[in-house]
């Protein structure tokens, strides 16, 4: 075992610390950053970013470079995102155009459309949003009801979606639709990309518990998309948002925080009845857990890196991380509040410690046990796809979808 | 980042599962378990020893394999898969390690080529009866190159050959070699939870000790030895829960009720899952803890306490969850999880509870500066 970069590695670590130092500024080592979101005033300083990187060729790390990318593997983006964290950057928001829609585009996608749109997307040009989640159709995404209706050489779509990040900044969109719902449920479903300035799109956000509008509903009518602009045959469109949802396993990633070395710190600097809380019993033990988990999360991650760099495929074992995290975090928020007793309540950030980090976290968390595959859809996935236990009994997957009970009769 | 163990090392793993899979199935557990005359399986102990397992990480010079650390990871994995009824743990993990950390070249001439070859076994004894076990509480006195007092229980006590026994020499405590068939030592077997490996209550009474190490670092040493052991018996923790995982998913795939298999209901599916996160996590500190072990590494004490907490955590919900699956044929003594049911709760406690190493992984944190990179 050995956890040094490899020559090649270290050399390209090197490459992407001198370019960042250069480029970028640097974190104060220690402070507490407020997580930004991809607020639409922050937008031009995120493409800007982008664009910077694309010049200085870390944009699109592991994708071809005949499309704009460095023709790496998803090792050297990791190793470069490891290093890019160390920086004040604008927020990501590009994880679903670089993670979902330029894969896809490069599975499905003619040359031409290829050339056209990924390169474009790689400099910041092109935000994307995934018009995929419909109130009908979550976890159970091939229940989507959006139709699409074929008219010449056009589709016409109406529906609508929901849950849709970055809709309201997005200049593209990926979506799936019903095309034949006389088919099973995911027989009838055909795949398209679009321009999201086009007419019939109405877009409206969506308050959630923490206050933000990061997602959309997204209201298409009478929206006419090119059949040049389908990707993947007709009633194909299951199999091709199976390749956009393969990516966005390892795509999402971010560092929860509260974490353990948040609630490390508040034990030491919150006082008790007897001294500190991290000298009382029941505090340790908790931190424990905590510790064990995160670390545990850590070094699967460095298995994973391990696994790619002798250029094997990640597997299903990485849900691991997502579902451990999320629910960490929401514990540690409760718990943080909790040590801060009466006071826990408050929320204003010039009066509470890591300026109310807990109490954002404790309104924040729950999002993150149902965005990107819900606890109990990643329970069903390490249970059937790692351990190989049977799938659900399935009483909708041979019927004609518009046969199916909804439940609004 | 290679953070895996090697290929040679995936063999020597095979080698270990084939050969475990034959010598130490269930029935020969059992054996032990249900045999009050057998504490141990010595035909099994012999052919570890020609294998060269228990002298996996002796120097050649002292007769061992010289082997690293991982190597023996590796095996302890695989002696926890299969609950191998033998006193490697004690000979290998405790006495052996202290032996190698604080022994004079003397004792490692005396006792490592004996014990690489499993002709002479050693145990490790510090709990001296209901409580913790700690620098305060530790009653057992050293005067004029003897010892008095009573070690309970001693994993191994009844069959080992020596142990090393932590005792007050002055006001601080030290650790000393005892020869078990001494004038002075009287012993006799204690009962557990897990009959399968055995345990005694020694009693010294004036028996002849050499002392091992420096007077007065007796603690330093029996807490190296913990955080040793703590990492290896992780291995062997790891292998149980995989073992019990095994057990539980072949159950849930092939027993039918309500005419499907019981594995295709999400509250066993979801259950399973948890039981595969918490080894999962298990295996990567464990992983962590053999990096740390065979580099020496600064934070080696902070590795073995998260090893062994994700460890111990792991197999046991892995164990109680083995028994739930299978429902009322689990909790019949002719099934086997009950064999890891118990064993799970021994290894937990063997080297110190949860607690403990909880708060001693707090405590190696506290040493350490949190803000930046570690």
């Amino acid at each position: 075992m050995d956890f040094n970069d490899s020559p090649e590695e270290a050399d390209f670590r090197a490459e992407a610390r001198a370019w960042l130092a250069e480029n970028a500024e640097p974190k104060t080592p220690g402070k507490v950053y407020k997580y930004k979101r991809g607020e639409p005033e922050l937008i031009p300083a995120a493409r800007a970013w982008e664009a910077k990187k694309f010049d200085g060729g870390f944009s699109g790390i592991a994708l071809p470079k005949e499309y704009g990318g460095r023709g790496e593997t998803r090792l050297q983006q990791i190793i470069f995102a490891e290093e890019e964290a160390n920086y004040l950057i604008p927020p990501p928001v590009f994880s679903i155009s670089h993670g979902m829609a330029v894969p896809t585009m490069l599975a499905y996608a003619t040359e031409e459309q290829k050339q056209r749109y990924v390169p474009a997307t790689l400099r910041g040009d092109e935000i994307w949003c995934q018009l995929f989640s419909e109130p009908a159709g979550g976890s159970d995404l091939a229940g989507l009801r959006t139709r699409s209706v074929r008219d010449g050489d056009e589709w016409i779509i109406n529906g609508q979606k929901i849950w849709t990040s970055g809709a309201h900044y997005a200049d593209m969109a990926i979506l799936v639709t019903r095309s034949d719902p006389d088919a099973p449920k995911h027989k009838g479903l055909t795949y398209f990309f679009l321009d999201m300035k086009s007419p019939g799109i109405e877009i409206r956000p969506i308050k959630q518990v923490s206050g933000f509008a990061n997602f959309n509903e997204v209201f298409m009518t009478d929206l006419r998309i090119p059949d040049a602009q389908r990707l993947g045959d007709v009633g194909q469109g299951w199999q091709v948002a199976i390749t956009t949802l393969m990516n966005e396993r390892v795509s999402s990633g971010v560092r929860p925080a509260p974490d353990f070395e948040d609630v490390f710190q508040l034990t030491k600097d919150i006082e008790l009845d007897d001294g500190p809380a991290i000298a009382d019993p029941a505090v340790r033990e908790k931190l424990a857990d905590w510790y064990v988990k995160a670390q545990g999360v850590k070094l699967i991650r460095a298995r994973l890196m391990t696994a790619l760099s002798r250029g094997e495929r990640p597997g299903p074992e990485n849900s691991v991380s997502k579902l451990v995290s999320s629910f960490r975090r929401q514990e540690i928020a409760h718990f943080g509040m909790d040590l801060m007793d009466m006071s826990g309540a408050m929320m204003d950030p010039d009066k509470m410690p890591s300026r109310a980090l807990y109490q954002q976290a404790l309104l924040d968390s729950p999002g993150g046990r149902i965005a990107a595959g819900s606890d109990e859809i990643l329970r069903n996935i390490i249970s059937e796809r790692v351990l190989g236990l049977p799938p659900d009994i399935r009483v909708d997957k041979e019927k004609p979808f518009n046969q199916l009970p909804t439940g609004a009769e | 980042m290679n953070f895996d163990f090697s290929e040679e090392q995936y063999l020597l793993r095979d080698q270990a599962r084939k050969f475990l899979d034959d010598r130490s199935a269930p029935a020969v557990v059992r054996a032990v378990l249900e045999d009050d005359d057998k504490p141990y399986d010595a035909e099994l102990w012999r052919e570890m020893a020609e294998l060269g397992w228990i002298g996996t990480t002796i120097p050649e010079e002292f007769g061992g394999a010289g082997l690293s650390r991982e190597d023996l990871c590796v095996i302890a994995e695989e002696l926890g898969r299969s609950l191998a009824p033998t006193p490697f743990a004690s000979s290998v993990y405790m006495a052996t390690e202290a032996l190698l950390i604080a022994g004079s070249d003397a004792q490692k001439q005396e006792y490592l080529p004996a014990l690489a070859a499993g002709e002479r076994i050693g145990c490790f004894a510090v709990s001296e009866g209901v409580g913790v076990a700690n620098a305060a509480s530790i009653k057992m006195r050293a005067a004029d190159g003897t010892v008095d007092g009573t070690k309970v229980p001693v994993a191994d006590g009844d069959i080992a050959d020596f142990a090393v026994v932590l005792a007050r020499y002055g006001s601080d405590l030290s650790l000393f070699i005892v020869d078990l068939e001494s004038d002075g030592v009287s012993r006799s077997s204690v009962e557990t939870v897990d009959p399968s490996r055995s345990h005694a209550e020694i009693t010294f009474d004036k028996a002849a000790a050499d002392p091992l190490g420096a007077a007065g670092e007796g603690w330093e040493t029996t807490q190296a030895v913990f955080d040793r052991a703590a990492i290896l018996m992780a291995f062997e923790q790891v292998g149980g829960a995989q073992a019990c995982l095994d057990m539980a998913t072949d159950y849930a795939k092939n027993r039918f009720a309500f005419g499907r298999p019981i594995g295709s209901f999400q509250a066993i599916k979801h259950k399973l899952a948890d039981v595969y996160i918490a080894t999962e996590l298990a295996r990567a500190n464990a992983y962590y803890g053999a990096w740390a072990l065979s580099t020496d590494a600064p934070d080696l004490s902070t590795a073995a306490a998260a090893a062994r907490v994700a460890a111990s955590d792991a197999y046991n919900h892995a164990a109680r969850e083995n028994i739930q699956t299978h429902g009322g044929m689990g909790f019949t003594w002719e099934f086997d999880c009950h064999l890891y049911y118990r064993r799970a709760k021994l290894l937990s406690l063997a080297l110190g509870g949860e607690r403990r190493w909880k708060d001693r992984l707090i405590s190696q944190l506290e040493t350490r500066n949190f803000t930046g990179e570690e």
